[in-house]
């Protein structure tokens, strides 16, 4: 204890002044990549341009959206789905204009199609398979239980798991 | 035998794991098919790198296959790249056209001039709109179009000299055994 309570409050708020200044300067940083000067029509389209890019999928930096990106090719890609939309494409018509050129790598959400039924409805398999186990398992659980049983000595063939 | 169950299972996981690791060592992760190939190349008009005044489009190609090589100065790996095109480039029997992607036309000239130019015709996309169409994620990047001006085969990343003799040669062969257009 060797400071006194009125200098470790006067620490902390100095602390926790220089905290919010941090978070303000790397917000903006975050804010500040994030905007493309993009001239939109209205908020409407600047939503929907920002929800569209985010489905897209950036080519350079593989695990980033178009939306996110930083690099050279999204901001292009990005200019390329704002005159899109400016032509008066629809979502889909841009999407397929991409995937004509890029494949269906640049859609976060592949289509459901012969190559990704697997991605699609394996997990839901799996789980199904998972959940057809433990109903058999439980139920054959039940009925031993339920059986009289003849001798109450353990076992020893180490099948009851 | 039920016993041995979860051990089945977890050789399964196993088997499961080395082929997920051997699958990702047998191709590029990052490489992304063009879904370009065996489709007619974009249509496009390009200025020719050292006169401008002068476009080539694809239509003025059609008749003879060629090799379209994306480069740029700015781009690491065609430096890489640019020392095998210099030795092989005329070997392979077709001409080579050089596609300057996003690059400022004077560090192009100068890039050119300084380690050689292995190309019969160099176009310039400043903008990297045409590139768009050709679906160029990153340079260099290569792709053969053949005389009826589709699209046979594309090469992402640098042509090495062993792309080149198993890939590249073998497509460009197929391509003349084919009917003339």
């Amino acid at each position: 204890m060797r400071d006194k309570p009125t200098q470790r409050r006067y620490r902390h708020r100095v602390l926790g002044a220089l905290l919010q200044w941090g978070l303000l300067l790397f917000s903006s940083i975050a804010f500040a990549q994030a905007i493309d000067p993009l001239p939109f029509k209205d908020h409407a389209q600047e939503v929907r341009f920002q929800a569209l890019t985010r489905e897209l999928r950036c080519l350079v930096c593989q695990n980033e959206n178009l939306a996110d990106s930083n690099a050279d090719l999204a901001r292009d890609l990005r200019h390329e789905v704002f005159d899109l939309m400016q032509q008066g494409k629809s979502d889909e018509e841009i999407k397929q204009y991409l995937v004509d050129r890029y494949s269906d790598f640049v859609l976060y959400d592949p289509p459901v199609q012969g190559s990704t039924v697997l991605l699609w409805f394996g997990p839901l398999a799996i789980l199904l398979a998972g959940a057809a186990v433990v109903i058999v398992t439980v139920r054959r659980r039940g009925r031993a239980a339920q059986a009289p049983t003849v001798d109450d000595k353990p076992n020893d063939e180490g099948d009851d798991w | 035998m039920s016993r041995l169950l979860p051990f089945f299972g977890f050789l399964l996981l196993v088997v499961l794991f080395g082929f997920g690791i051997w699958w990702n060592t047998q191709h590029d992760q990052r490489e992304v098919p063009s879904p370009l190939i065996n489709k007619p190349a974009p249509a496009f008009a390009l200025p020719k790198l050292d006169d401008p005044s002068q476009t080539v489009s694809r239509d003025t190609l059609l008749g003879k296959p060629y090799l379209i090589n994306v480069f740029a100065s700015w781009c690491i790996a065609c430096g890489e790249e640019h020392p095998v095109l210099m030795t092989q480039g005329k070997s392979i029997g077709v001409p080579i056209i050089g596609y300057n992607y996003k690059d400022a036309p004077d560090d192009a000239k100068a890039w050119l001039a300084q380690h050689g130019n292995p190309y019969d015709l160099v176009i310039a996309d400043q903008e990297g709109r045409t590139a768009i169409d050709f679906g160029v994620y990153g340079a260099p990047e290569s792709f053969l179009v053949d005389g009826k001006g589709v699209i046979r085969y594309k090469r992402i990343g640098p042509l090495t000299p062993e792309a080149i003799e198993k890939e590249l040669k073998p497509a460009i062969a197929a391509l003349a055994k084919e009917p003339a257009p």
